[in-house]
């Protein structure tokens, strides 16, 4: 891989240990992608603060320096880590001290969590804690190179920003942060982001964001890794339903980017989105067979209709969002056996207490919840056995996650499983 | 004995019994690193373990924890001890730098059609020979 002199520099040491180890992660990473360069960057979305068993071993042994180190320099040597060198944040992580009495999660996270927040706030990382950084402030440009991590978050800023980024990592993100470098690889080649496969939608239409969403888990599968444009009878989508798309498209496949032509930035017009000079692949329909299909898929994980638990809010919602759910939990009270959380940005929690909207859900036994989700700290209320959701992406991985059923529906579906404590969904 | 060449991802040598996925896999949410048993619920190898096995599988899929995930694999001692990948992208090939294993990845033919779980397989930088079982 080519270096230019500055990154030979930063390699052989000259801007100290902690730098000359990033270089050296990226470098290893670069071989592996058979990258030519590596390309600039000065926005960067990892994770650093979020607690796992290894990393409290790992503080224990030798603070934070260490941690950072072996975890997101993957370095063995002892270094003492320094300003992050462009602008850095920290995504979703594990709960905050807020959630203590809420969320069945240990204390001592919450505690690790809360010292690595000011050891990393120090160091000059913005702590965002949400998958959905695009939605409180971090919003790069058309064109820009970003390093950043979360599926969900790399695809929005890909096809909806139009911004550049790999699906990058713990320990490529930690090195982009103290080196302002990242292998220019893959999605930062203008050449590599036309479509790859078409798929037509076809006999009904798909506007709702649940059907968004089921639209994206079934563009993941078709796609795998590459680039779905999606065309036919859809409605104009609003920043939550694709939120929605892209998350489910990510975990179905490993979608990092797609084009809807008319839509998002890169694909002015159906030529733009597959380029002048290759062929339109065949489509591939998405009709009602399909959506039926998904629908079953993403609900054969559940049998009993008792449900304990209501998720909403993955990706992180929206005040909007917020606002719906609490529209529908006006005046009504929860299920004594269910609980229901709302996962959202910090930023934007903020927005909705000040708003009466998080008043409205406490009031119906609700809660509105920041800074994680019960994947990411593997923590749902205490005895759930069958939750609900409107998210395809939650409802794909908690299960596995948590060992629990899972019922996939509509946002009033959701909310009236809540209220009665009875799965009644339904593809309508 | 079959022999494949391709691209090595990570250098080295290493000998061992392959596990082969046909599904691409997924890191977070996918595998157990305290285990290193996948878990995914719709997955082929559910609740297989890959420690000590040399990992064969068509590509990375889902959460960007991926890497991370394989890290943490490598640091509980669960981690796999070698990578066949049939097309990387930047999830397998961070994943294959971090777990600090050799790995390598466009072979002259598929190797999740050519390697069946139980083969003997050697790892050789861009070379892997494979012993039938």
């Amino acid at each position: 891989m080519f270096l230019t002199d500055e990154e030979k520099r930063m390699r052989d040491g000259a801007e100290g240990d902690a730098v000359a180890a990033a270089m050296d992660l990226l470098i290893r990473y670069g071989a592996a992608l058979d990258a030519r360069r590596l390309c600039d960057i000065r926005n960067v979305a990892g994770t650093m603060t979020q607690p796992s068993p290894v990393k409290a071993r790992l503080v224990a042994e030798g603070g934070w320096d260490k941690a950072f180190a072996v975890i997101n320099l993957d370095s063995d040597l002892d270094l003492t880590i320094p300003q992050m060198r462009v602008p850095t944040c920290q995504l979703q992580h594990g709960f905050g001290p807020d959630s203590v009495d809420i969320v069945p999660y240990p204390k001592a996270n919450v505690e690790l969590q809360d010292d690595a927040e000011s050891f990393y706030g120090r160091h000059g990382v913005n702590i965002l804690a949400t998958c959905t950084p695009y939605q409180v402030g971090n919003l790069p440009l058309r064109g820009e190179h970003c390093a950043w991590m979360e599926s969900s978050a790399v695809i929005y800023a890909n096809s909806v920003l139009g911004a550049r980024t790999n699906c990058e990592g713990i320990a490529s993100t930690g090195a982009a942060s103290l080196t302002g470098k990242i292998p220019c690889w893959g999605n930062h080649l203008e050449e590599n982001r036309l479509g790859t496969h078409l798929i037509s939608v076809e006999g009904f239409t798909v506007e709702s964001f649940q059907d968004w969403g089921m639209l994206g888990y079934f563009a993941g599968g078709i796609a795998g890794e590459d680039h779905p444009v999606i065309t036919g009878d859809i409605s104009r989508p609003d920043l939550t339903e694709l939120k929605h798309f892209g998350a489910a498209a990510a975990t179905s496949g490993g979608v990092e980017l797609y084009h809807i032509p008319g839509i998002t930035p890169e694909a002015a017009t159906f030529e733009a989105a597959f380029g002048s000079r290759n062929a339109v692949p065949e489509p591939v329909t998405y009709g009602p067979a399909e959506r039926q299909a998904m629908y079953e898929t993403l609900n054969e994980i559940g049998s009993s209709a008792d449900v304990d638990f209501v998720l909403l809010g993955c990706p992180h919602a929206s005040v909007d969002q917020i606002r719906e759910a609490a529209a529908l939990l006006d005046g009504k009270r929860l299920s004594p056996n269910t609980e229901l959380w709302i996962m959202a940005p910090r930023a934007l929690k903020v927005m909705a207490d000040r708003s009466g909207y998080t008043q409205v859900i406490e009031r119906a036994g609700g809660r509105v919840l920041a800074d994680s989700c019960p994947a990411m700290s593997r923590a749902a209320p205490a005895g759930t056995k069958v939750f609900a959701t409107d998210s395809a992406k939650q409802a794909h991985y908690l299960p596995a996650i948590l060992g629990i059923e899972a019922w996939f529906g509509t946002l009033e579906e959701c909310v009236a499983a809540a209220v009665t404590g009875r799965w009644n969904g339904g593809l309508r | 004995m079959l022999t494949l060449h391709g691209r090595t991802v990570v250098p080295g040598a290493v000998e061992g019994e392959a596990l082969v996925s046909h599904e691409p896999i997924s890191g977070w949410g996918g595998i157990d690193p305290a285990r290193g048993v996948i878990i995914e619920r719709r997955h082929e190898l559910y609740g297989v373990c890959f420690t000590g096995k040399i990992l064969v599988f068509p590509s990375a899929k889902g959460s960007s924890g991926w890497a991370g995930f394989f890290q943490t694999t490598r640091l509980s001692g669960t981690a796999p001890i070698g990578m066949i990948v049939g097309r990387i992208s930047a999830k397998s090939a961070l994943g294959a730098v971090v777990t600090r294993v050799p790995a390598v990845t466009d072979l002259d033919a598929d190797p999740c059609a050519v390697i069946a779980t139980g083969d003997w397989v050697l790892i050789d930088n861009s070379t892997v020979e494979v012993t039938k079982r």
